[in-house]
């Protein structure tokens, strides 16, 4: 703490300066929260509601189908992210960059545009469609299934993986990998004694965030139409179609909860706060 | 228990690196089996990339050729040289205890549990580390992880040890012990050593020969000893210890310079620019002969008193004595050289 | 040693990249194609328009300036809330300015979904609130607020903030001229990041902006959603295209901005 004089006399300003934003946040999402909460509990069910997406079965089937969901997403990208992610990092190579840029520009991608990408990949005019009967006269359409579906949340979740996997790889001390090797170790020894425990805290903070991002992805899930269930879609059909106001805010609190859960998980194996990228 | 060593020759080596610099000149080096030899240099001299052409962690340049004994290793990688490495940063497994760490090479190799476990009690013993086995990396003092990273390379039997600057990042007094500790386990061992630093005094202390290097080529190789005594050319000799200069004429026996004259044997006579190392030159009474110059500061170092003298030559002279005079800035002092320290440079 | 020839390592990974690349890649130019085509089915065969373009201005004119519209105000109000906010973060580090930092985060925590109909339960029943485009917005600034905040407090966090301001204050300098003389100024970068990330977030909302849209303030997103589902391929590609060309430039913006700071900043830790 230095000049005493100068922070006790620039408080008031700073509390100044930091009211609109208190204020907003307050009124705008600490306030509706509070009734979201509210009205969760107080419909026919009561309390209850929050229960009841262990206790229904068609809720638990959602629920369980997008944590299947995101957990085969995240391992998945997780695997896929690092083999390109530390092979761009390590290499120079013409159209090097080009490839970066590709792999990281579906970034900002909201999820009704992954879906619809997903369907010309994989829908009924989709570009596997054709290709598959070209090769085996069968004509291959999965948009609108679990596989379409991961195939969505895979789209989106790569490019961001990918930037914090080639960040991570960035900094890991190579002379690590110059010791073992030094006392015999092959390349794939390498990578599973040093490498991918060097690896590991982004793994985890990346993960967490995968898998929160997919908990709650809507928009993806909307295009492709489908009939799985995943909650996002469910909370909304209970919301808009139903009417089940207060079972939909029950449902929406205790997602947020679960995701909240897996981002401060994220934060804690990273050490700092979660990259902001989008 | 001497493990032996091999004889490592390096013909014709140099590195050029992608952006083009050259980082290390060709060199030939030969290094008997058994020795301990240092590379001694300024960072950015070409010391580290000449180790990691031997380690096999960087390919020579085409034309250069790395032999093991008679065995042409240039094309073996790293994984397969059998030697030891250890690095500045110690290069702990972080993830592993001490005790894996140390039999990581054993376990990468294969070596069945009992000998695994024989030969891991073996290296912390000889290290003195067995009480540290199950901590983790985070957990040892600098002085303790390098000594697990010298019970790590030695525990699959290198064939020579490779040691970059891995006293370095220690403070001094720490540096003096664990010197002593690996001048002794070299020894011991009989194995060949290469060890790289920029500190003279570690090389003089640890060296059976020094190789001096200066921007990717060598400047001398020898004994420390003769490094010392006998420098090769102006960088060994700024380099290597403190070097005085006196410049003057030399005629008639004597060479004459601003304070007095010396007595002159070279031979060579006109300008003449001579160096000697401040042990060889010794403070006097008044009238014994020596060169009278002016003191321009004192420094008191406890055992002795370092002096920096001016008048003597063109640039100020340093000259050290005993304590238990003070001397005082501006002071008259008489500097009696040993003639036969006097050294005239080629370069 | 493996300096020039290529190991077979190295030519599996590259394919195995390239293929995923081209999995993101793909779909984006056959969209992009099918914009422009003047029959999918056919393909390029049937010859190059922009007939479908202009049939997306004609029926979504709309959601485009509606979408532009939102992102500007909404990076307005980001500037004018969220730097201040950033600078007292900055400055006084306290358990309560960790506790607000860690509850701005929250808005991107909870599924946008949530927090869409918690403002619903909130302030659905005030009718001219609820159907005006303002609604959205509400909902755009508490998602893309802790974005700008962070790329300023980043910015803040790596200069000597203390140190400046003492100096200019010994040399009389008011709280005043002090933010704008010295505080803004040297933000300037964190701001520039910041802005990039909160437009490109707002124009691509979807998720949130569903739950809070009306018949009459519908937004890009929210129409291709639209489109997809109702309209013909060519339409439905046509309008990604035009998203894509809102978005691209942004994107390419922020990977700009980004590079100088990385190499800038980083190097803290030298050898």
């Amino acid at each position: 703490m230095a000049t005493p004089g100068l922070a006790r006399r620039d408080r008031p300003w700073l509390i100044a300066l930091m009211l609109p934003v208190l204020v907003i946040f307050a009124a705008f999402f600490i306030l509706p929260m509070v009734r979201l909460a509210g009205v969760g509990a107080g419909g026919p069910r009561g309390l209850a509601a929050y229960a009841a997406i262990v206790t229904e079965p068609r809720y638990f089937r959602s629920l369980l189908s997008t944590l299947a969901l995101s957990a085969g997403v995240t391992v998945l990208t997780l695997a896929i992210a690092t083999i390109a992610g530390v092979f761009l990092q390590r290499n120079t190579f013409r159209g090097r960059s080009a490839l970066i840029a590709m792999l990281t520009f579906p970034l900002a991608f909201p999820g009704v545009v992954v879906g619809f990408m997903v369907i010309m990949l994989a829908g009924r005019q989709g570009l596997i469609g054709d290709i598959s009967r070209l090769l085996t006269g069968q004509k291959l359409v999965f948009a609108y299934s679990m596989a379409g579906l991961l195939t969505g949340y895979l789209y989106f979740s790569i490019p961001r993986v990918i930037l914090t996997i080639m960040a991570a790889a960035e900094k890991l001390d190579r002379n690590l990998e110059e010791a073992a090797r030094s006392m015999g170790a092959s390349a794939w020894q390498v990578v599973r004694d040093v490498i991918l425990p060097g690896l590991r805290p982004a793994f985890l903070s990346a993960g967490a965030i995968c898998f929160a991002t997919s908990m709650g992805a809507f928009g993806t899930a909307f295009t492709l139409a489908t009939e799985i269930e995943v909650l996002p879609m469910t909370i909304y059909t209970e919301f808009t179609l139903r009417a089940n106001i207060a079972l939909a805010a029950a449902l929406s609190l205790v997602l947020g909860v679960i995701t909240w859960l897996a981002l401060a998980l994220a934060r804690t194996a990273a050490g700092s706060s979660v990259a902001a990228s989008a | 228990m001497s493990e032996g060593g091999v004889a490592i020759r390096l013909e014709r080596c140099g590195k050029t690196f992608d952006d083009g610099t050259r980082a290390v000149a060709p060199l030939d080096l030969e290094i008997a089996a058994g020795e301990t030899i240092v590379l001694l240099g300024p960072s950015g001299c070409g010391k580290t990339t000449t180790l990691r052409m031997i380690a096999g962690l960087e390919a020579p340049d085409p034309g250069g050729r790395v032999r093991f004994g008679e065995v042409d290793v240039t094309e073996i990688p790293i994984e397969r040289r059998n030697v030891g490495m250890v690095f500045q940063s110690y290069a702990l497994f972080p993830n592993m205890t001490v005790a894996d760490n140390v039999a990581y090479g054993l376990r990468v190799r294969r070596v069945e549990a009992g000998a695994r476990a024989a030969r891991l009690e073996e290296m912390l013993a000889m290290m003195k580390i067995g009480e540290l086995r199950h901590r983790h990396v985070d957990q040892l003092s600098g002085g303790q992880k390098q000594r697990v990273a010298l019970a790590r390379a030695l525990a699959v039997r290198p064939r020579v040890l490779l040691l970059d600057e891995p006293l370095t990042a220690l403070d001094a007094k720490l540096r003096d012990v664990l010197r002593i500790e690996i001048d002794a386990l070299l020894r011991r061992l009989g194995m060949t050593a290469v060890y790289v630093t920029h500190d003279q005094a570690e090389a003089m202390a640890l060296g059976d020969r020094i190789v001096v290097m200066s921007h990717g080529a060598v400047e001398q190789v020898g004994r420390p000893r003769e490094i010392y005594f006998t420098p090769a050319n102006r960088f060994v000799v700024e380099f290597v210890g403190t070097m005085n200069r006196l410049r003057g004429v030399a005629r008639d026996g004597y060479l004459e310079v601003a304070g007095g004259r010396v007595p002159w044997r070279h031979g060579v006579a006109g300008d003449v620019e001579v160096l000697f190392r401040p042990e060889r030159a010794a403070v006097v009474e008044a009238g014994a002969g020596g060169l009278t110059g002016r003191v321009l500061t004192a420094f008191f170092l406890g055992d002795r008193t370092r002096l920096v003298v001016e008048g003597i030559s063109d640039t100020p002279l340093i000259v050290e004595t005993s304590a238990r005079t003070e001397f005082k800035p501006g002071q008259e002092v008489h500097v009696a050289i040993d003639s036969d320290a006097l050294l005239r440079l080629a370069r | 040693m493996r300096a020039r020839r290529r190991s077979r390592a190295f030519h599996a990974q590259l394919v195995f990249t390239v293929l995923v690349a081209a999995f993101l890649v793909v779909p984006v130019l056959m969209s992009i194609t099918a914009g422009l085509t003047v029959n999918f089915f056919q393909g390029v065969k049937s010859g190059l328009t922009l007939r479908w373009i202009g049939e997306v201005w004609r029926l979504y004119r709309d959601t485009i300036t509606l979408s532009l519209m939102i992102a500007v105000a909404c990076l307005a109000v980001d500037l004018v809330v969220g730097v201040p906010a950033a600078y007292v973060l900055a400055k006084a580090r306290s358990r309560w300015t960790r506790l607000v930092e860690e509850a701005l985060v929250l808005p991107i925590a909870v599924p946008g979904l949530a927090t869409a109909l918690a403002l619903i339960l909130a302030y659905g029943t005030w009718r001219e609130f609820r159907t005006s485009w303002l609604f959205i917005l509400v909902g755009h600034v508490l998602f893309t607020l802790p974005f700008m905040v962070r790329a300023v407090l980043a910015v803040l966090s790596s200069i000597d903030l203390r140190t400046l301001e003492e100096g200019a204050a010994s040399l009389g300098a008011s709280f005043w001229q002090r933010f704008t003389g010295v505080v803004l100024p040297n933000c300037r970068g964190g701001i520039l990041a910041g802005a990039l990330m909160v437009v490109t977030l707002s124009v691509g909302e979807f998720n949130m902006t569903w739950m809070l849209h009306t018949p009459l303030t519908k937004t890009l997103p929210v129409g291709l959603a639209d489109s997809y589902a109702s309209m013909r391929l060519e339409i439905g590609s046509a309008y990604t295209v035009v998203f894509f060309f809102m978005i691209i430039p942004l994107l390419i913006g922020i990977q700009l901005a980004a590079r100088p700071r990385r190499m800038a900043g980083v190097g803290e830790e030298s050898a």
